[in-house]
Order: structure tokens, then sequence, then C-alpha cells
């Protein structure tokens, strides 16, 4: 069936609204999002590390998950899951269950691409039927914005501070999807929330339904630690796929695949422009940064272009 | 029928394990525990069990994954020694305090640095705050008894926590010794099937574990975890009389040694037991009133009980396979003298801190320190409390 936003959004709510996520943030709209794609009538473990969305949605005596949810601790979102799975399968095999539970574990770029590498590379190389959905808002957002491994080279955060003699963080970006890629997993994917969220629904829709392990890393802005209007959220994400600086694509048993391919590929300036935390590089004495910039997003984009066979 | 048989510790808590039949075991490779989960693995390779095997990348990921099992509803079940455990130590708190009743087999080596393999119990000793029930083991007969008991006390209702089984490295888990196997179908009945009341693969109940806790609730549920150690006690020794009544072995929360007309004794744990009962024994066959205290639940710790069985005596010695680093004794000397003082505050307590990084304690070091006793008892007096047997200093 042809996807359609308004029969998707017509399905029963598995996180609630009334949970203390801020206005503008990107996290529960890649959650609300990935767990539409659930059949309706499936069940879901679904874990968290800790991070923002662990301590906002619960926080006891509340919780606004609908399914059964389990945190544990921030860096060990993908052993904890694969635990609850392997329950599942004991369960299962002893006759004690017979519905069907899908697992899923979110953790934010602190407790994936750098805390919980370990763990989620354990779970997803053992091969337990899970995804682990990285919502990358790319630093430590819940702590106030320190760097992590994610965090874009130059951005300014709390332990990347622009100053006089170091202009923000001086490293680039970890390309964590291409360490899951080399896990070799049935699916493995890039995404965002645009437009009407088909991109990452479908790709949320074949993560969890595919047996085996699954990755799907999503871009998620904070407006707190990128400093934007809450309102311009999407624009943001607009942004940094016509950029070309969060490419969308998915590789299917070691197939590459791009997902979007702009019309006309944007300047990386008008990305950078709309967030406070790139706000530096616009003096005069640090414009070459911004084609320092510019060169690196054309590398990995050229490069990524090459392995989805979309040229030579 | 029972089988006789003749096995090391860890195989004899790898077939413990086989017959409770678990739904979840997730476990990570360190000396000396490994062949637990080497022994079990084969079991699942050989369909002999219907459990889960969770070959993890770690030991925090061990007992992660074993919080997400049990949490999910399944019977779980680790082993892990030394930094293994050191590793898991965050998931150590978290497991008791989210009140999954996890059983770990912890075979006892010296934590790191230096690196040493051997037996002490500077791993378990200081886990001994984590929420974690610990019942520490002489035998390999005893650790098999103590496993098959491990799930009737962790999962009784008034209880609900994990629990730690504690044998020596090599000098138990290694050592092979006569056993008595109880049938597989004794143990089965004998631990039940497991019933959690909310688990997360209860589709029709969906819960929430783990959530965050502040000030207006973080109190109370440390306040129903700390009563549900205290309760612990008589789940442990009801299940120790049912367990006597299978099999005719008698476990308590300790076990006194030729104590009735004791004057002097020492309080000691695990495998070293055996050899100080040899000295008792000596002793006593020159007439001397020497008497031993073998304490076998830690956690939670019998208080009051082994006050009591230590009041009348003259002098009594504290041997700790550990040191705390306090300045002031290892950590059983710290809870005996404090256990001491509403019921035996006459009698004389010191403390020996002995075969750190598996430093052989042979029958003549505990013949020191029962002489040393005696002194005191003629003498009234202390000449030092805090002491290190069989170092070079």
């Amino acid at each position: 069936m042809a996807y359609n936003l308004k029969a998707t959004t017509e399905k029963p709510e598995r996180l609630t609204g009334g949970h203390r996520m801020c206005a503008g943030c990107g996290a529960p709209i890649v959650v609300r999002t990935v767990l539409r794609a659930l059949k309706p009538e499936d069940h879901a473990v679904i874990g968290s590390a800790t991070g923002c969305l662990e301590v906002s949605t619960c926080l006891y005596p509340y919780t606004a998950w609908k399914d059964s949810f389990i945190h544990s601790a921030f860096e060990n979102a993908g052993a904890t899951v694969s635990g609850a799975e392997a329950a599942y399968n004991a369960l299962k095999r002893a006759g004690k269950i017979d519905h069907t539970t899908k697992f899923i574990a979110f953790g934010g770029d602190g407790g994936t691409y750098d805390i919980g590498l370990q763990s989620l590379s354990g779970a997803m190389e053992r091969g337990h039927d899970m995804v682990y959905v990285c919502y990358d808002n790319e630093a430590y957002m819940n702590t106030g914005i320190q760097r992590s491994s994610s965090t874009p080279k130059y951005a300014d955060t709390t332990t990347s501070p622009a100053g006089k003699a170091v202009p923000g963080k001086p490293q680039f970006k970890k390309d964590l999807t291409q360490i899951m890629v080399a896990h070799n997993l049935p699916y493995v994917a890039q995404s965002a929330p645009f437009k009407n969220f088909k991109d990452l629904y479908e790709k949320a829709e074949k993560a969890i339904y595919t047996p085996g392990p699954a990755f799907l890393n999503v871009f998620t802005p904070c407006p707190r630690g990128w400093r934007y209007n809450t309102p311009d959220l999407f624009d943001i994400v607009q942004l940094a796929i016509d950029t070309c600086i969060w490419p969308l694509y998915e590789v299917i048993n070691g197939e590459y695949k791009l997902s979007y391919k702009p019309k006309q590929k944007l300047p990386v300036e008008a990305y950078l422009k709309s967030q406070g935390r790139f706000r530096h590089l616009f003096a005069k004495e640090n414009m070459h940064m911004i084609e320092e910039l510019q060169q690196e997003v054309d590398r990995r984009w050229n490069h990524l272009l090459k392995l989805c066979g979309e040229t030579e | 029928m029972a089988r006789k048989d003749k096995l090391s510790g860890n195989e004899a808590v790898a077939i413990a394990m086989k017959q409770i039949d678990p739904d979840v075991v997730a476990a990570f490779p360190i000396t000396p525990s490994t062949e637990i989960p080497q022994y079990f693995s084969k079991f699942v390779a050989d369909g002999e069990v219907h459990t889960e095997f969770v070959p993890v990348e770690s030991e925090h990921s061990a007992m992660s994954a074993c919080i997400g099992a049990e949490a999910a509803g399944a019977r779980t079940m680790t082993a892990t020694s030394a930094n293994g455990l050191a590793l898991m130590w965050e998931m150590l708190y978290i497991a008791a305090s989210c009140r999954l009743p996890i059983a770990l087999a912890a075979v006892n080596r010296a934590l790191s640095g230096p690196i040493n393999i051997h037996n002490d119990h500077s791993d378990t000793m200081g886990a001994r705050d984590s929420g974690w029930i610990q019942i520490y083991c002489e035998t390999n007969q005893e650790a098999y008894d103590t496993m098959i008991q491990a799930f009737p006390i962790a999962e009784h209702k008034d209880v609900r926590l994990p629990i730690m089984v504690c044998f020596d490295g090599f000098i138990t888990s290694h050592s092979v010794e006569n056993i008595v196997l109880l049938e597989d179908e004794k143990v089965k009945e004998f631990v039940g099937e497991y019933r959690p009341e909310s688990y997360l693969l209860d589709k029709d109940n969906p819960v929430s574990v783990g959530p965050l806790d502040l000030p207006p609730f973080y109190f109370e549920h440390k306040r129903q975890q700390a009563q549900a150690m205290v309760n612990a006690k008589q789940v442990i020794l009801e299940t120790a009389k049912r367990f006597e009544e299978l099999t005719g072995r008698k476990y308590g929360l300790f076990e006194e040694y030729r104590m009735d007309d004791a004057e002097v004794a020492v309080v000691i744990i695990n495998s070293t037991a055996g050899t100080a009962k040899a000295v008792v024994d000596e002793l006593r066959e020159k007439g001397v009133k020497a008497g031993l205290v073998k304490i076998r639940v830690f956690r939670p710790f019998p208080f009051e009980e082994l006050g009591k069985a230590l009041a009348g005596l003259k002098a009594v010695a504290v041997m700790d396979k550990a040191d705390s680093f306090s300045a002031a004794g290892g950590p059983l000397f710290a809870e005996v003298r404090s256990a001491m003082f509403d019921h035996a505050r006459d009698t004389k307590a010191v403390n020996y801190i002995y075969g750190l990084g598996g430093r052989d304690v042979r029958t003549d070091d505990i013949m020191k320190v029962y002489e040393d006793l005696l002194e005191i008892a003629k003498t009234g007096k202390v000449k030092s409390t805090v002491n290190y047997l069989g170092v070079r200093e």
C-alpha cells in the first residue's frame, strides 16, 4: 500500500503526549514516526539509553510509553534490549508466550557513537532480531551540550567552545552509519524526519520487519544545543539533506541505495547559518573554515554516490 | 537416586545450572569462572537445555543482557570473576534496584591491580553494598547445593533480589571433589517454575522498567530494597530447611564448628574454613577449647545471630581474604566486630588479612592465629588489632 501520512497518523499513538521533551526537539518526532511503522497488533519492547528521551518520557510514577519500556544505563541499550530479545526466544520456545513482540532500542549520539558503541556492536554482531535507532543530535544534550564524536567540526559546544585560540570542535564527525554497514547487517539506513515522514516511516518499517539486526541513524535537531528557533526544526532538516551534510540512503544486505538526491545541491553556508552553534564561522577570519567544511561534505557525498552506483 | 560423582566446583555449578534449565544465560569468559559458560554452552549445543545463551562482548553487557532478559520475564543466570565483576559494577546496582532475581556464580579471584588470576575475596567484597544477596561456599558440594537454592530465595515475593553464589577460584572452582548430585526432576521440583508478576513480555500488561526516580520517590524505593534484604534472611533459612528435607544436608546463615564450649574462635569465609577446621581438630585433641564460625550468608548479614554466637568467647580472630584499605582492617572484620558490640562486647576481636592474590594459607599459618588468640585469652591484652598473615614485611 502506498504511503499515506494521514492514514499512518490515524494509528494509535505509542508514545503519548505530555512527556517533557522540549518544544522544537526532533527526538519525539523521530520516535513517534518509527513506532508508527509497527503493526498495531504487534507488541513492542522498547529500550532507551540514558539521555533526554529517557529522562523526559519515563519519570516515576509516569511513563509516556504505551508499549513495554526498559532503561537500565547509558552505555548499554544494545545489550539490554538484546537480553530482552533472548528472553523472547526462550519463552517462545518453551511455549510460554505466543504473541509477536518487536524489539527497538533508542539512543542519542552520546549513547550510540560513543559510550554505547561496544554494546551496540555486540548486539548487532550477535544477530538479535532488533532495531537500534540512533537519534543523532550531535552532542551530549542531556548533560548540557558537550561535544561527542558525532558533533560536526567547528561546532560550538560546552566542551568544544568556540574561543580565540580554538574555533569549536577540532575534529570531523564520525561516520557511524559506515561502521554499522561494516557489520554486514541485513538492514542499515540513514534517515531524517522531513516533509511527510515517508522516508523515515518506510525505513523504520523495513528495519523492524527485516528479520535480524537493523540499524537506523536518524538526523535529529536539538533547539537548545544547535540554537535555532523551535519552528525552524523542519527547515533545518531540509537544509541538512539539501546540502548533503546528512545524505539519506539505505544499505540492504550490503547493497547501497541512495534515497534522496537534491535537485540542486545547496552550499553548506545555508545550513550553517541556520544555527547558533556555527555563528562564529561567519566572522571574516573564519570564512576559510566554511570552505573546509564544504570540501569535506563534497568528498563524503561523492564517495557515497560511488557506493550507491550513482557515479562511476 | 541421588548420583555420586567426582566434579570440580565449576562443573558442579554448571550441572546445577543445567538442572535448573534457565531461560537465558549471558556470559563472558574470565579466569577462573570461564569453565561455567563453557560447560553450559555445550549443554546448549547438545540440546540438553532450552536456554538462550547470549555470548556477550563484555561483562558489562553480560549483566545488561541479564537485566533485559530478567525484566522481560526470563529466569536468567551468569558467571564471572574479579575484573569481570568489577566491570559489571554499575549494572549490579541497577539489577538490584530493579528487583530482578538474577543468579550469578561468582568465582572469587583477586581484583586487579596488579593483575593476578588467583583467589581472594576482593571482587565480591567490593560488591557487598550492591544490593545482591551473597552466599559463600566452602566446598564443591556447597556451591552446587547453594546454586540450587538460589532461585527459590531470589524469586521469593518478599525478596526479589539478585543473588551471588560465591566460591573460591581454583581452590574450589578447579579442584575435583566427591559430590552428590540430585536427580534432575527433584531439582526442577525444588526450584519450581518462574512466574514473575510483571514483565516486559506481558503483552496485555505492558510495563516501564528503570524510570528516572527523583527525590519524591527514590528514597521510598531504596527503603523497600533494604526491606527486601531484611526479608531475605528468613527466606534463606526456609529454603535451607526445605533443602535439608530433600537432601539431608543442613545449611544456615553460618556454620558453627566445635563452638559449644569454645573459648577462642576464628570467623572465616569460603574454602580456608576447611583448612582451619583441621587446625581446630588438632587443638581439640590437645584439649584446647578452639572453635570456628564459617560465614555462609554475608548479605543479608546475620548481625544479631552472629553477635550471639560469639558471646562469651574470650577472643575471636576475624579472617579477611580481602583488604578494604580503610586502615582499620578488612571488610568482614568491620561487620563482625560491629555485630559483637551488642552481644559479645567483652570478647576481644582481632583481624587477620590473609591469602591475598592466592597466597597459600596452610594449617601452620592458621595455628599461629589460634596461638595468638590463646595468648590474648590468657593475658586479656591485644598487642595488634589488624594483622597480615603470611606476608613478607
